[in-house]
């Protein structure tokens, strides 16, 4: 578990002072994945700097399993560095050492005796399914052949928080696709509690249980993706949930449905059934005008816009609420059609 | 004295002079590397962009770095007899031209040290303090691993620099090629002489730079040095 607590850093750049992070609170529960979100500038280098230890934040606390890190010095500081592995971002190998040999490198700090160290750098290399490469050297390797290693050697030293800062930035979306698979395996084999900082919304989607939102310097959303995907007036939930193409709706509109309206669904039942069921238990003519579905980890999401037409339109959303729809009604449209 | 030298004569006086110039090179290379070396490392680490910056420390070691440097060779030459006096027990001949060769390697390794660090990319630094590595360890296996190519072209560089200095200290204190060149050769009107310690130089640099470059390509593992 990994707290943080009202950390504040400011930064003086041409002599004004600049808060890069103001009063940031977060907190990672055990085993999870916790995405942090935010355009660039929004903090989340300095954040990232933060909970790695190499920047010391103005004040506020990092705690691992309750213990506050960021007053830490010397050789305690050191054995600290190794409880949060880090995946830095960009390139960060040793191009001087095979990828055996960089996994190698905390467990040397850690002064693990040789021998172990070959059989857990091992095990690494086959956690990231880079076994038969461990004596390439990384500019034979990949892109993401070399973040894989990056994330090997972050959980050498078994810690227990693993950072990823944008481990992804720098790859196409295949080979994003292997890192996160890599990130994940870390979470469910290991259990280690996993923070990864991005701008990338697919990597929220495909591997956060938890999201938090940066913006100049504060946190301005924090929950669970699924509870936030389903409050309305979540910026972040609608950011990633489908398109619904307002543009298109609109002259759509005109067509004349009774009723227009948003509709969230979570889950698989939900995704699956609940509008056509809806449809014939009521008897309203449902058309999807636009929206589509995603993913949230392993669950299905859908949000869609939808027109009603029918006697019993209003009671077809009403019994959809009652089945956990997340229903908001569209805004009234140019010919006033929908309510 | 218009008579060339025969070959014979030539071959005499060039090869014990070959071997003392090779002699004071790679003694003042020696010397250059082991007190250059740390030097250099102690230059980079309080530097702005080092692991432990100390502005002042930083810019009094840097100016003694780049003062030693800048003094002309054949001055250097001349002021420190004494102290080669006082180490070598005499201030001629070779052995007693290695003290000025290896003041003037020292700071010029230095510089070339400080220099191949600084291009090791800070993120790899980064990464390596956030395993938890101890100063002495990111010194070792990540700055001086990682910038091993740069450095053994620093060692080239510098026993190029130092054919060319050992060339002016035998010329004053005795010894080596450059001695041959100017007192059997050019003093003496004989050109046979003169052309071959010249050319010996030349082949000296060469052969230096042939195996400088050979071991950067077995000791570099990046791309660029195994596709060439």
């Amino acid at each position: 578990m990994i707290t943080v607590e009202n950390l504040t850093k400011t930064f003086t750049q041409s002599n004004t002072p600049v808060a890069a992070l103001d009063d940031v609170s977060l907190q990672v529960p055990d085993g999870s994945v916790c995405g942090v979100v935010g355009t660039s500038g929004a903090g989340k280098s300095t954040l990232a700097r933060c909970i790695a230890l190499l920047e010391k934040p103005d004040s506020g606390a990092i705690r691992v399993d309750g213990t506050d890190l960021v007053s830490l010095e010397g050789s305690k500081l050191r054995a600290a560095r190794r409880q949060i592995g880090v995946v830095p971002q960009g390139d960060s190998l040793l191009r001087q050492r095979t990828a055996a040999g960089n996994v190698a490198l905390p467990l040397e700090s850690a002064k693990v005796p040789a021998a172990q160290r070959r059989s857990r750098v091992a095990e690494l290399l086959d956690l990231v399914g880079l076994a038969d490469k461990s004596s390439v050297y990384p500019d034979h390797l990949s892109g993401g052949q070399r973040q894989r290693v990056a994330v090997a050697r972050a959980l050498a030293a078994k810690p227990s928080v693993l950072l990823a800062d944008e481990p992804t930035s720098a790859l196409d979306p295949g080979t994003t696709d292997s890192v996160l698979t890599v990130l994940e395996r870390a979470r469910s084999e290991l259990g280690v509690t996993v923070l990864v900082v991005t701008h990338d919304m697919a990597v929220v989607r495909r591997i956060a249980d938890d999201v938090a939102v940066l913006e100049e310097g504060r946190v301005v959303e924090h929950g669970k993706v699924l509870d936030l995907v389903s409050e309305p007036g979540s910026r972040i939930g609608s950011t990633l949930l489908p398109e619904t193409d307002q543009a298109s709706t609109l002259q759509l509109d005109s067509g004349g449905h009774d009723v227009v309206a948003e509709v969230v669904l979570v889950g698989f039942a939900a995704v699956g059934a609940l509008l056509p069921e809806a449809s014939s238990r009521f008897g309203v003519e449902l058309s999807i005008l636009g929206g589509g579905l995603t993913r949230l980890g392993d669950t299905p999401v859908a949000k869609f816009r939808v027109g009603l037409s029918g006697e019993r339109s209003e009671s077809a959303l009403k019994w959809m609420i009652e089945r956990d729809a997340h229903v908001r009604r569209a805004p009234v449209s140019v010919d006033g059609v929908a309510a | 004295m218009s008579d060339v030298t025969p070959w014979s004569e030539v071959l005499e006086l060039v090869r014990p002079a070959t071997v003392e110039t090779l002699y004071m090179v790679l003694m003042s290379t020696l010397v250059g590397v082991v007190g250059g070396l740390p030097l250099g490392v102690w230059l980079h680490m309080t530097s702005p962009v080092g692991l432990t910056p100390k502005p002042l420390l930083h810019r009094v070691l840097g100016a003694i770095v780049d003062v030693t440097r800048s003094i002309p060779f054949v001055v250097l030459l001349v002021v420190v007899g004494s102290l080669t006096r006082l180490l070598m027990g005499q201030a001629f001949g070779s052995s007693a031209a290695i003290v000025p060769l290896a003041i003037a390697a020292v700071p010029f390794f230095a510089r070339l040290t400080s220099n191949a660090l600084r291009e090791v990319d800070s993120a790899i630094v980064e990464a390596a303090v956030t395993t938890g590595a101890g100063k002495f360890r990111i010194v070792w296996t990540v700055l001086l691993s990682e910038a091993r190519a740069a450095l053994v072209g620093a060692v080239g560089v510098t026993m190029l620099a130092l054919i060319g200095y050992a060339a002016m200290a035998g010329a004053i204190a005795g010894g080596g090629l450059g001695a041959t060149a100017i007192l059997d050769g050019y003093n003496a009107y004989d050109d046979r002489v003169l052309y071959v310690s010249v050319v010996l130089l030349g082949v000296l640099a060469w052969g230096m730079q042939l195996v400088t470059d050979w071991v950067t390509k077995l000791v570099d593992r990046r791309r660029a040095a195994t596709n060439v």
